[in-house]
C-alpha cells in the first residue's frame, strides 16, 4: 500500500482548524441532502467541469432517504480494513445521527469529489483511509445536520436556536413535537449549505471511540455480500488468461484448436499480457485454457532462480550503498569497538494473495461508454486506464468500486496492469457484452507484484559497557516505485518504500549509518501490507534485541533507556510490556518483545513462544498496545491489530514465492505458497494507548512488530538467531543441522 | 448431462457438463454465489457446502457425484446451529473483507451440529481446512465458543 507520505507535492493536510469554507466546498462538493438523490449518475460524469458543477449541489458523501436511512458515501475501497463503518462514524458523529439508521456504499470514481487528501488522487493505500477523511467526513455530517435543522426551523416556524439533534431524533425545544431525518430529507435538500461548520469537541463524542457493530458484518457472514466475483449479468461472459511461466516472457505462438473444441469456450484472444479464453462460464474458460498450446518466448525472461539473486543482493550488501542517513563515524566506531557482530538477514519474494482473486466486470456500451466494475485501490489510475486502453475520455468510464476479498496493496497498481487487461479483453468483445475476468488462484500466486526479495546486512558494536556503539546497516533491495507513475517518490536515489522503518528507528544511536543498494530484476514489484516495513522491522528489531543482550541489557529496560526522546514509541513498549506482565509465563515458553512506527502509528508486540513436539516454534500469546492517535473505532483497531498479527506470523512462518532455476515460479497456489491456518494463531490481548494525537492509520501497523518479537522469543528459547525468512523451513534446516 | 439433486430444500433438475465442479454450477449456472471461488484446490474452504449433511469443498466436487444428493449452501443453511452462529459472529464483528466467511459458516455448522461443545482443539481440527486471509481466527474461535454456549443453554 502507498506509504503516506509520497505525494508530498498534494499534501493537504486537513486540520480541525482552519478549513476554509472554499476548501470545505472543494474538498466535499458542497452539501445537499437529497431524496434518494441519483447521486452516482451525476457523478460519473467525471470530468472537472461537471464535478465543479455539482460542486454545490449534491451532497458528495451523504444520502438520506425519506425511509429514514442515512447512507455515507465512502471514496475508499472497503477490504476488510472497516472504510465502510469507520468512515460512516465520522459522518453519523457530527449529524448526530442514530446508529441504526447508517448505511455505506462506495462512492463511484470521482477524482474532484474524492480524491484521498493526503495523494490528490482517489486511492487508499498507507493506511490513510481513516486519517485523511477524519475532518472531510466530520464536515460532511456537520453541514448536513445544519441542514436538517434549517429545514425543521423552516417547516414548523420557529428559529434554529429551539431544534436539537439527538440519535437522528430532531425535537423542538418549546413543544414535544419530533421530527425524523427521513420526514425532513426533502425539504432540507433545498437548503443552503451552511458557510460555516464548528465541529464538536472530543469531549462530546458519542459514537466516536466507541464499539458501533459494524455496518457490513450481516452480509458478509450470510453470503449476501457481493463482490466481484459474484457479479452475474445478462449475457456476460466469463474470462480467464493463460499467462507466461516466466517475467518478461512473451508469446511465441500458440494453438488453441483444441481449447476452443472445448464446450462453453466462445472465444480466445491474444492481448499484450497472454491469451485470454472467452466463454459462456468460468468453468469452461478454465477448461479451454488448460487446453492451449502455448510456445512461450523466453528470450527476455528472468532467468536468475531466487537462490542466485538471493546471493548476489548478499555480495552486494558486503559493500555499503547509497547513503540515506548517516551521523557520527560509523567506521571508525567499527574499528574502535570491542566487539562487533554482523549478520545478513535474507527476506523472500511475498505474494499477497488476498483470498479474491484479481478479478473485474467490465462492458463497453454502443455508445463507446465503459461501464467497470472492480475493487480498486487506485480509482484515479485505473479509470485513467481503462479510459486509455478503450480510447476514451476517462469522463465516459464508469468504475464501480467493489468491496474486495481483501487486497492488501494487491488492488493498488501503479500502472494498473489487471485494470488493463480487463479492458483488452473487452476491446475485443461485442459492444454492449458484460466480460468478467477472474484470476485463477494459479494467476494470483504466479502473477508477480511481489514484496521484493531483501537481503539486510547489519554490523554493530558493543563497548566495554555493553552499549551500542555501531550500527551499521545495508539494505539491497529492488524499487517497488521506479519506473511507475509513482516514481517521483524517489529523493537522491532512494526508494523510500525500500527504507522506511530503519531509517528513523526510534532508539538514539550516535554512530548510525544507513545505505540501500537499489537492485534490478525483472521480478515485478509492488507494496505488501506494511510494504518496506515488512522487513525493516524484522532486521532492526531482531539486530537490537541480539545486541541487547550480548551487552547484557534487558530487552525491555534496555530499549526504554535508547529512546528517551520518544513518547509515544516509549507509551507503547511499556503497555505493551505491562499487559504481557500480567499473565505468568506458559510452561516452557519464553518471550519476546518489539516496537515499531509505521504510517504514524506506533505498535509494541510481547510475544510467547514455546517449542512444538516437532522443535518448531509456536506462538502461545501475542499482548499487543497500539497508539493510533484518537481511536476511532476501538473496536476495528483492535480488529485490524489481530489482522496484522495473523497476517505477519503467517508471512514470517511460511510465506516465500520463490523462482527456480531458469527463472520459472516454484509455487502455483496454495499447497505450496502456504498461509498461516487457525491452529497456528495466537491468542492476542490488544490495548489501546490514548493519546491527544488527530487518528493515525491502523490497517499496517500491526503487522511489522510480530515477526521480530517471534524471533527474538525464539532465540532466548532455543538460542536459535533466525537471520533466514519464512522460519519454519529455516528452523527446520538449523534443527537438521544441529 | 442431466442431474438432479436438491438444493437448500428445492429440487433441481440441470443440463451440465458432467465434469463442472459443483461450485461453478451454484455460482454460475443457479446465481447462488454465496459459496466462493478461492483456490479450487481444496485448499481454502472458501467453497464449503454441505453435502449430505458433510461439510464438503464444491470446488473439486464434481456435479456428476451429486446426482441424487442434497445439497445445502450459506443461502440456505438453517438450524440452531446455524443461527447461534450468525448471532456470534455479529457479537464478535468476526468478519473483515468477508470473502472467507460463508465457509467459516458452513465448516463452523458442520462442527457445531455433530459436536455442540467442542474443545479449542477440536475447533482447530475441523476449522483448519477454512483459511482467513485478514486472520480472523481469534474472533472465529471466539464466535463459535459463543454459539456453541448458546447451543446449550438452549438444550
Ligand atoms: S475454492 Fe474450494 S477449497 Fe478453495
Ligand atoms: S475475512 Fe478476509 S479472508 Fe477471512
Amino acid at each position: 500500500m502507498i506509504g503516506q507520505s509520497f505525494f508530498s507535492q498534494n499534501v493537504n493536510p486537513s486540520t480541525s482548524e482552519g478549513i476554509s469554507r472554499r476548501r470545505f466546498l472543494k474538498l466535499s462538493g458542497g452539501l445537499l441532502v437529497a431524496l434518494q438523490l441519483p447521486l452516482s449518475k451525476l457523478a460519473f460524469a467525471s470530468s472537472d467541469g461537471v464535478a465543479n458543477e455539482h460542486a454545490n449541489s449534491p451532497n458528495a458523501f451523504i444520502e438520506i432517504s425519506s425511509d429514514n436511512t442515512v447512507t455515507v458515501m465512502i471514496k475508499h475501497l472497503e477490504m476488510g480494513q472497516g472504510a465502510f463503518t469507520g468512515l460512516a462514524v465520522l459522518a453519523a458523529e457530527e449529524l448526530d445521527a442514530d446508529w441504526q439508521q447508517m448505511r455505506a456504499k462506495h462512492a463511484p470514481a470521482n477524482t474532484a469529489l474524492y480524491k484521498n487528501l493526503n495523494f490528490g488522487i482517489q486511492g487508499v493505500g498507507g493506511s490513510t483511509g481513516l486519517s485523511n477523511s477524519y475532518d472531510q467526513m466530520r464536515q460532511a455530517g456537520a453541514a448536513c445536520k445544519a441542514m436538517i435543522i434549517g429545514a425543521a426551523a423552516q417547516k414548523w416556524g420557529i428559529s434554529k436556536d429551539l431544534i436539537s439533534v439527538t440519535r437522528g431524533i430532531v425535537s423542538r425545544l418549546d413543544t414535544e413535537d419530533t421530527l425524523t431525518f427521513g420526514e425532513l430529507a426533502e425539504d432540507a435538500a433545498s437548503q443552503t449549505p451552511p458557510s460555516e461548520i464548528k465541529l464538536k469537541a472530543p469531549s462530546e463524542f458519542v459514537l466516536i471511540g466507541t464499539k458501533v457493530p459494524k455496518l457490513d458484518t450481516a452480509e458478509k457472514s450470510s453470503g449476501a455480500a457481493v463482490f466481484t466475483q459474484d457479479i452475474q449479468l445478462e449475457n456476460m461472459r466469463y474470462a480467464v488468461v493463460a499467462h507466461p511461466p516466466q517475467f518478461g516472457a512473451k508469446v511465441a505462438s500458440f494453438d488453441d484448436t483444441e481449447a476452443k473444441a472445448v464446450n462453453g469456450v466462445i472465444d480466445i484472444q491474444a492481448i499484450p499480457s497472454g491469451i485470454a479464453v472467452i466463454a459462456k462460464n468460468t468453468h469452461a474458460a478454465i477448461k479451454g485454457k488448460n487446453a492451449l498450446k502455448i510456445n512461450w518466448d523466453s528470450s527476455g525472461a528472468e532467468k536468475r532462480s531466487s537462490t542466485q539473486l538471493m546471493n548476489e543482493y548478499l555480495a552486494t550488501t558486503k559493500n555499503i550503498g547509497k547513503i540515506a542517513t548517516s551521523s557520527g563515524d560509523v567506521d571508525n566506531a567499527l574499528k574502535a569497538a570491542d566487539e562487533t557482530h554482523e549478520f545478513f538477514f535474507e527476506f523472500p519474494f511475498l505474494a499477497h494473495t488476498p483470498m479474491e482473486t484479481l478479478d473485474a466486470v467490465i462492458q463497453i456500451n454502443n455508445d463507446d461508454s465503459v461501464e467497470v466494475w472492480m475493487g480498486s485501490q487506485l480509482q484515479t489510475v485505473d479509470q485513467g486506464v481503462v479510459a486509455s486502453v478503450t480510447g476514451v475520455d476517462p469522463s465516459k468510464v464508469t468504475l464501480n468500486t467493489m468491496i474486495s476479498g481483501g487486497s492488501f496493496g494487491r488492488r493498488a497498481q501503479p500502472d494498473s496492469g489487471f485494470a488493463a487487461e480487463a479492458a483488452h479483453i473487452a476491446k475485443t468483445q461485442p459492444k454492449g457484452i458484460p466480460v468478467k475476468l477472474m484470476w485463477t488462484r494459479e494467476d494470483d500466486v504466479q502473477g508477480g507484484r511481489y514484496r521484493p526479495l531483501t537481503v539486510h546486512r547489519f554490523e554493530g558494536a558493543l563497548n566495554d559497557n555493553g552499549d551500542i556503539s555501531a550500527w551499521d546497516h545495508t539494505i539491497a533491495t529492488q524499487s517497488i516505485v521506479a519506473g511507475s507513475p509513482f516514481a517521483g517518490m524517489i529523493q537522491n536515489g532512494i526508494d523510500p518504500t525500500s527504507i522506511e522503518g530503519a531509517q528513523e528507528p526510534c532508539y538514539d544511536l550516535s554512530d548510525f549509518r544507513l545505505s540501500l543498494h537499489t537492485m534490478q530484476n525483472k521480478v515485478p514489484v509492488l507494496w505488501w501490507r506494511s510494504v518496506g516495513h515488512t522487513h525493516t522491522a524484522y532486521a532492526v528489531e531482531v539486530m537490537m534485541d541480539y545486541l541487547l543482550e550480548k551487552g547484557g541489557k534487558d530487552p525491555y529496560k534496555g530499549r526504554m533507556a535508547l529512546m528517551p526522546e520518544h513518547p509515544r514509541d516509549q507509551g507503547v513498549l511499556k503497555a505493551a510490556y505491562e499487559l504481557s506482565q500480567k499473565d505468568k509465563p506458559a510452561k516452557d515458553s519464553a518471550r519476546g518483545i518489539a516496537v515499531h512506527r509505521s504510517f504514524g502509528s506506533y505498535v509494541a508486540q510481547v510475544a510467547e513462544v514455546t517449542k512444538d513436539s516437532n522443535g518448531l516454534p509456536k506462538v502461545s500469546k501475542v499482548w499487543c498496545a497500539v497508539d493510533c492517535g484518537l481511536a476511532v473505532n476501538p473496536d476495528i483497531v483492535k480488529a485490524q491489530m489481530e489482522g496484522g498479527i495473523g497476517f505477519g506470523l503467517s508471512s514470517i512462518f511460511h510465506e516465500e514465492l520463490s523462482l527456480n532455476e531458469g527463472g520459472e515460479i516454484a509455487q502455483t497456489n496454495f499447497d505450496s505458497y502456504q498461509l498461516l491456518r487457525i491452529q497456528e494463531m495466537p491468542k492476542v490481548e490488544t490495548i489501546i494507548v490514548q493519546t491527544e494525537f488527530p487518528p493515525t492509520g491502523v490497517g499496517e501497523p500491526g503487522l511489522p512488530p510480530i515477526g521480530p518479537a517471534v524471533a527474538n522469543a525464539w532465540r532466548r528459547l532455543t538460542g536459535q538467531m533466525v537471520t533466514r525468512l519464512p522460519m519454519i523451513p529455516e528452523v527446520k534446516r538449523m534443527n537438521m543441522d544441529a | 448431462m442431466k442431474v438432479n439433486f436438491t438444493l437448500n430444500n428445492e429440487q433441481k433438475s440441470l443440463e451440465v457438463g458432467a465434469d463442472t465442479p459443483l461450485l461453478w454450477v451454484l455460482r454460475d449456472e443457479l446465481n447462488l454465489t454465496g459459496t466462493k471461488y478461492g483456490c479450487g484446490k481444496a485448499q481454502c474452504g472458501a467453497c464449503t457446502i454441505h453435502l449430505n449433511g458433510n461439510a464438503t469443498r464444491s470446488c473439486i466436487l464434481p456435479v456428476s457425484a451429486v446426482n441424487g444428493a442434497n445439497i445445502t449452501t450459506i443461502e440456505g443453511v438453517k438450524s440452531p446451529a446455524a443461527d447461534a452462529l450468525l448471532e456470534a459472529w455479529k457479537k464478535h464483528d468476526v468478519p473483515q473483507c468477508g470473502f472467507c466467511q460463508s465457509g467459516q459458516i458452513m465448516s463452523a455448522v458442520n462442527l457445531l451440529t455433530r459436536n455442540p461443545a467442542p474443545s479449542d482443539e477440536e475447533i482447530d481440527a475441523s476449522m483448519s481446512g477454512n483459511l482467513c486471509r485478514c486472520a480472523t481466527y481469534t474472533r472465529i474461535k471466539s464466535a463459535i465458543k459463543d454459539a456453541s454456549n448458546t447451543l446449550g443453554e438452549k438444550a
